[in-house]
């Protein structure tokens, strides 16, 4: 049953240009996937690490101002790439040293800060990011030599993008790797006593994430050909927590269906509401304080409580789902 | 960089640096008591200006206007702390992100409510002119503004350190179960809190409507500061907040007279080097 739903699932998002109608639509898919990278990206410290982060925004913007400086300069794109992410991962690198100084709320809100530090040198360090005015590129890759430009092929590309995060993703949860990462989150001193460096645990997983961010980064740069300082401000970080915990934190399929909420309600309340900002607000409000696991897993849990209601008497009650969420 | 210049820039940094006090003392209450990182505090500090704006346009005068409109922020705070944050208590990632959610909605209400337009809000009549120090003219407001959070400074300690309802917060601090036990009401304390935080904030948002003006992204231009004040200083430490609001309003006028395109970047420096040396802040205590 999973398999098939998730088989079908690739299958309409491997041929969304075909079907969605319309460029603008494509486009639109391509958001949702650049955004779904940098929602798997950020889950990895909110739900796998318990460590929130309201600064990514902070690199994903490096990796697009980055990006965009080396394009500037007239590298090729593979120097732009592995540069941009080399960039991001120094970034994450600082970014993880100090905000793993705090604990709990304190890491929270060196994040914050740290976000705004990136804020403050694209908005006002005007030599190096150009201020308010952000910065133009003009081209998209050409991997292997085809073009980029349509909008059908960039989300192709953004695609192949997606679907290795995914894997890697999946490859993580189910690693040594992710299962101490999971262990931090909840048991930080027995693993401490096990003889695990959760310092070093939370630091690569830090770094882990902050590539997804980066590559995102690096995506939207290609995609929109423009960066301005509002991509780095504390709305964007917000934005993203707000997919991931939306969506259902420590799930795979959470961020992404987060991503594909934010996304589409952006888009479509933009069409007939001004007030972008506040229906992001109210959104965050309500999913907390009425769907706090977020709606993946509100719903499948919504779901097998409604289909156990459905079953006839005799039968023993589905048992709850074990021990999701934090 | 001349003598006069240094003095101006110095009293600048006096004004802001009171300014910060203010909004963060507040904050780090809060923080310190609740547990509660108030990412909505920016919100009630425009929402304060805002208000006041709309006040004195209606006739009311600057310093009624500016207790009012704490007063009208407070209960705003109030409401906040007693329909939802009371909901989530203990739940702190769910309150990071309502907090910060309120906060988007509010500064959208603001936007429609007051335009995008920056507002200026008149400096008080009493304090338009210059007073003299040391042969250099200073505007006496800015001066003024100074003074005030230094009484405020000193009627905070009194309250904390002094009556009976400031030993109750600090014992609310401390250990809240155990204040429980004593038969402090902790969730009461909560409330008055947070409303005493949102009305600092408030009126912060009005004394600072002469200076700064207030302006969509008021509020999340002052919350950063905050939240560097309170890292700098130490949560819960009203000494720490002092201090840290100076040193943060020293380096902002000195880091923009200095390094313009740095200024916002030296602001965190100091935060950086009090993270790796003592994560606890100045004046905060080793967490237990």
């Amino acid at each position: 049953m999973k398999r098939v739903v998730v088989a079908a699932a690739l299958a309409s998002l491997a041929t969304a240009p075909l079907w969605v109608g319309g460029t603008y639509y494509v486009n639109i898919a391509s958001q949702i996937l650049i955004a779904a990278i940098f929602a798997l990206g950020i889950n990895v410290l909110v739900g796998y690490a318990g460590l929130v982060t309201l600064g990514h925004a902070g690199l994903f913007g490096i990796a697009a101002y980055a990006g965009a400086r080396l394009m500037n300069h007239g590298h090729g794109h593979v120097v732009v790439a592995a540069g941009a992410l080399a960039v991001t991962l120094v970034g994450a690198a600082v970014f993880a040293a100090l905000a793993l100084r705090g604990e709990g709320l304190g890491f929270v809100m060196i994040t914050v800060a740290l976000g705004q530090i990136v804020w403050g040198v694209a908005y006002r360090w005007i030599s190096i990011t150009n201020g308010d005015n952000g910065i133009s590129v003009s081209g998209r890759p050409s991997p292997l030599g085809l073009s980029l430009a349509s909008a059908a092929n960039f989300y192709w590309a953004t695609f192949v993008v997606f679907l290795a995060a995914v894997a890697s993703m999946a490859i993580f949860v189910a690693s040594p790797f992710g299962a101490s990462v999971r262990g931090t989150r909840d048991q930080p001193r027995r693993m401490n006593a096990l003889g695990y460096h959760v310092w070093m645990i939370r630091f690569l997983a830090f770094l882990f994430s902050g590539f997804w961010s980066g590559v995102a980064g690096l995506l939207y740069i290609y995609y929109n050909q423009f960066v301005g300082p509002q991509v780095v401000a504390l709305t964007a970080s917000a934005e993203a927590l707000l997919m991931v915990i939306s969506g259902g934190a420590a799930t795979l399929l959470g961020p992404i269906a987060g991503a594909m909420l934010v996304v589409i309600v952006k888009n479509v309340a933009s069409a007939y509401i001004e007030r972008w900002n506040f229906v992001l607000g109210a959104i965050f409000v309500a999913i907390v304080v009425f769907m706090p696991e977020g709606l993946v897993p509100g719903t499948v849990r919504r779901w097998r409580g409604a289909m156990a209601a459905l079953r006839p008497r005799a039968a023993p009650a589905a048992p709850a789902p074990g021990g999701g969420g934090r | 960089m001349d003598m006069s210049l240094t003095l101006v820039l110095a009293v600048n940094s006096l004004t802001l640096g009171g300014l910060l006090f203010l909004l963060s003392a507040g904050f780090s209450l809060i923080f310190g008591l609740m547990k509660i990182p108030n990412l909505t505090h920016g919100s009630f500090f425009m929402l304060g200006g805002y208000v006041a704006a709309s006040l004195i346009g209606w006739g009311v005068d600057f310093w009624s206007a500016a207790l009012l409109s704490g007063l009208l922020v407070a209960a705003f705070g109030g409401i906040v702390e007693r329909l939802i944050l009371r909901r989530l208590a203990g739940a702190e990632l769910a309150q990071v992100l309502v907090t910060l959610g309120l906060s988007f909605m509010v500064a959208d209400v603001c936007l429609t409510v007051w335009t995008g337009d920056p507002i200026r809000i008149d400096t008080p009549s009493a304090l338009r002119g210059a007073t003299s120090v040391l042969g250099v003219a200073f505007p006496a407001y800015r001066l003024a503004i100074g003074v005030i959070a230094v009484l405020f400074a000193a009627a905070l300690w009194a309250l904390l350190d002094q009556t009976r309802l400031g030993a109750m917060i600090r014992a609310g601090v401390d250990d809240p179960a155990m204040a429980r036990v004593v038969g402090i009401r902790v969730s009461r304390l909560f409330t008055l809190v947070f409303c005493l935080g949102a009305w600092l904030a408030g009126f912060a948002g009005v004394i600072g409507g002469p200076i700064l003006s207030v302006y969509p992204g008021l509020d999340q231009e002052m919350l950063p500061l905050a939240l560097v004040v309170v890292i700098l200083g130490g949560s819960g430490s009203l000494l720490g907040s002092l201090v840290g609001s100076f040193i943060v309003g020293f380096l902002y006028n000195f880091g923009q007279a200095l390094f313009p395109e740095l200024a916002y970047v030296v602001l965190f420096l100091p935060m950086l080097v009090v993270l790796v040396l003592r994560p606890q802040g100045l004046f905060g205590r080793q967490a237990g």
